[in-house]
């Protein structure tokens, strides 16, 4: 600041500074994140164009024959069923999470604070024990089947495992915490003013949820769809566990594709199809959101 | 193959590992390296890796002091993830891994074993003759057995009649009906199909694996589940009346309910084996035969027929567990009645083929 041509340099230092102290800050991260995403992404890209090494790995013949196996009939069913599954998943998360998180807010800042931990609680045991411990609920011999029956309310035990419907008990199970959490921060953030202005001007409480709290918590609730859909895809222990096997994900195409078939070019293929089908879903995500930003900016 | 209690949760390291390193299957000679008959073992170290609970927890400290030479076991819970990690290319760092018959093969083929030295494992005169007719490695040159069985039908003897064939899961009584399991494993999958149909488990006949698809999709309704784990629990729980499985692990549900019993189909069933093998990239290969001879010896061999239910192809170490046949019927398959049965060997190319239609089966 002392320099002779002090203002301008002046602050071409202090933005240099804050590049890099954001760079300290950043740095590490972003290091972390492209040496252990991006690299590994990378490699299975190549490994999408080459062919399969009898004992794993690959041998570097290049083909585009990986891609059109993918389109196979099995392989595109695969697809169909997880997406179907991850989507019932997501909407029965989003039924039942955007609810709790709306209740917890209405809270006391004390009770909030004990409800935020009951809901994260589940991820302080492991998630295999976890779904273990549906098996043991829900088998034909369970304590579920056994109360009912003992109850007089059903003849005969139920088939309540290793069913698709199993599948979804369990991953809604695994991930709702994820729903939860995204969609409170939002509805914390939503300015109480604005819905005592709609009530002010006539609205129902029915209404005043309609028109201002649900579009402005719309770009939580979507995050908390995407952490819920993008891990029930890619998850292959509980159609293994809950399925009994008998329901295959495209999670257990891929892990299967590695360590069964030793085939890691197909199971690249299968992999960089779920990564595009993530990069469309933020995308989604990310349009709807800046359109509903953009809404309230025009209104105001 | 069979400790894979954990198997979900550590695929997915396994996926990962694999995924990440660059592969390069180098082809080596088939001729092995000179072992030197004076090398001072305490100068050596070994690393091993194995199935978790496969062998005894002081396994190291034992050797140790038999032997004079440190060493370290790393666990690996499928076939799967170990050849991950030994053809990844460069050094492992194992020097001897444990793996199935089959894949000990595919190892041989990729160039990756050494070849097994008998002057430096004098303790190879305790194998029955049967187990140097392994089909995977006749005559044991790059590998030696640990543990054999088959695979064989285990069922609630005071639920069910003894089961006489595959078809008894494959084509359930109405009665059964989703009381029954198989396994999930491709080749183990496959397995009852296969010698239904009075096929080869190691068929590799696009034909006869399209009739083995139709068969098996069409037994999918009758299931209860795919399981390579659980299945004696469901059968102690009730959850389940028969169940596909390996002769050891039935026996775990027999040692809870005496009712559960193993039964080999008529049609016959598969041979397996574990396998130790040396690997070539080791530096210390005169421990690691002197490892194998080791666990040759019956007293350290018996204790695997002991603890894990598992029979051992060492004449000695199973007389001296004669007793356990009591209790366990399994353990006192003679070594012919092993033999009559067909051993897995590694199916090359066609590996996608069983995978794909196993993929197919299980999302039908």
């Amino acid at each position: 600041m002392t320099s002779p041509d002090g203002r301008t340099s002046g602050r071409g230092a202090s933005r240099r500074r804050a590049l890099s102290a954001r760079a300290v800050f950043a740095g590490p991260g972003l290091l972390y994140a492209t040496l252990f995403m991006t690299l590994p992404l990378l490699l299975i890209l190549v490994y999408s164009f080459f062919t399969r090494g009898r004992f794993g790995g690959v041998v570097w013949e290049f083909t585009l024959d990986n891609y059109g196996r993918a389109f196979e009939p099995v392989y595109v069913k695969v697809f169909g069923t997880s997406i179907a599954i991850a989507a019932a998943t997501t909407v029965l998360a989003l039924l039942l999470g955007y609810p709790t998180a709306y209740a917890i807010t209405r809270l006391s800042p004390r009770w909030r604070t004990v409800a935020l931990i009951l809901v994260v609680l589940p991820f302080w045991t492991n998630f295999l024990i976890r779904t273990y411990a549906w098996i043991i609920l829900l088998n034909s011999e369970g304590p579920v089947n056994t109360a009912l029956v003992d109850l007089g309310i059903i003849g005969a035990p139920l088939g309540l495992l290793y069913t698709p419907g199993a599948v979804i008990v369990g991953l809604l199970y695994a991930y709702l915490p994820l729903v939860v959490l995204p969609v409170y921060a939002s509805l914390e953030r939503v300015d109480r003013q604005l819905v005592e202005a709609a009530s002010n001007l006539g609205a129902s409480r029915t209404r005043a949820f309609f028109d201002v709290t649900l579009p402005l918590t719309l770009p939580g609730a979507m995050i908390g769809a995407i952490f819920v859909f993008v891990p029930s895809l890619g998850n292959f222990v509980v159609p293994e566990l809950l399925g009994g096997g008998k329901t295959v994900m495209v999670g257990n195409l891929i892990r299967d594709q590695f360590l069964e078939a030793r085939d890691w070019p197909f199971g690249s293929v299968i992999a960089l199809f779920v990564v595009a089908l993530l990069v469309v879903l933020f995308a989604l995500q990310a349009y709807i959101s800046r359109r509903i930003n953009g809404r309230q900016v025009s209104r105001a | 193959m069979h400790r894979t209690i954990s198997r979900a949760a550590t695929v997915v390291a396994g996926a990962a590992a694999a995924a990440l390193v660059l592969s390069a299957c180098g082809g080596g000679s088939t001729e092995g390296a000179d072992l030197d008959p004076d090398a001072d073992l305490t100068q050596q170290s070994l690393t091993v890796s194995n199935w978790a609970g496969y062998y005894p927890e002081d396994l190291a400290a034992q050797f140790q002091a038999a032997v004079g030479t440190p060493m370290t076991i790393t666990n690996h819970a499928t076939n799967e993830e170990i050849m991950a990690k030994l053809t990844a290319g460069g050094d492992s760092g194992v020097d001897v891994a444990f793996v199935s018959g089959q894949f000990a093969q595919a190892l041989n083929e990729a160039g990756l074993v050494e070849p097994i030295n008998p002057e430096f494992v004098p303790n190879l005169k305790n194998l029955y003759p049967e187990a140097q007719e392994l089909a995977y490695d006749p005559g044991n040159k790059f590998s030696v057995p640990y543990a054999w069985g088959t695979t064989g039908i285990c069922y609630r003897s005071d639920v069910v009649d003894e089961p006489t064939s595959w078809n008894a899961i494959l084509e359930p009584s109405d009665e059964n009906k989703g009381k029954v399991t198989a396994l999930a494993t491709e080749r183990w999958l496959m397995l009852p199909a296969q010698k239904a149909l009075g096929l080869s488990a190691n068929t590799t006949d696009e034909g006869e694996m399209e009739q083995v698809k139709e068969k098996l999709i069409a037994a999918k309704p009758g299931l209860l589940a795919y399981d390579d784990t659980t299945f004696y629990s469901r059968l102690v729980s009730g959850e389940a009346n028969m169940v596909v499985a390996w002769d050891g692990w039935c026996n775990y549900g027999t040692a809870e309910n005496p009712d559960i019993k193993f039964v080999v189909p008529e049609e016959g069933s598969d041979l397996w084996a574990d396998t130790m093998v040396v690997l070539k990239t080791s530096e210390n290969k005169e421990a690691a035969h002197a490892f194998i001879n080791f666990i040759l010896d019956p007293a350290n061999h018996a204790w695997v027929a002991e603890n894990i239910l598992y029979k051992v192809p060492n004449a000695p170490a199973m007389e001296a567990v004669a007793g356990l046949a009591a209790d366990y019927p399994n353990m006192g398959l003679t070594p012919a009645d092993l033999l009559k049965q067909e051993s897995l060997v590694d199916l090359g190319e066609a590996g996608p083929m069983y995978t794909e239609i196993a993929t197919e089966v299980t999302s039908s």
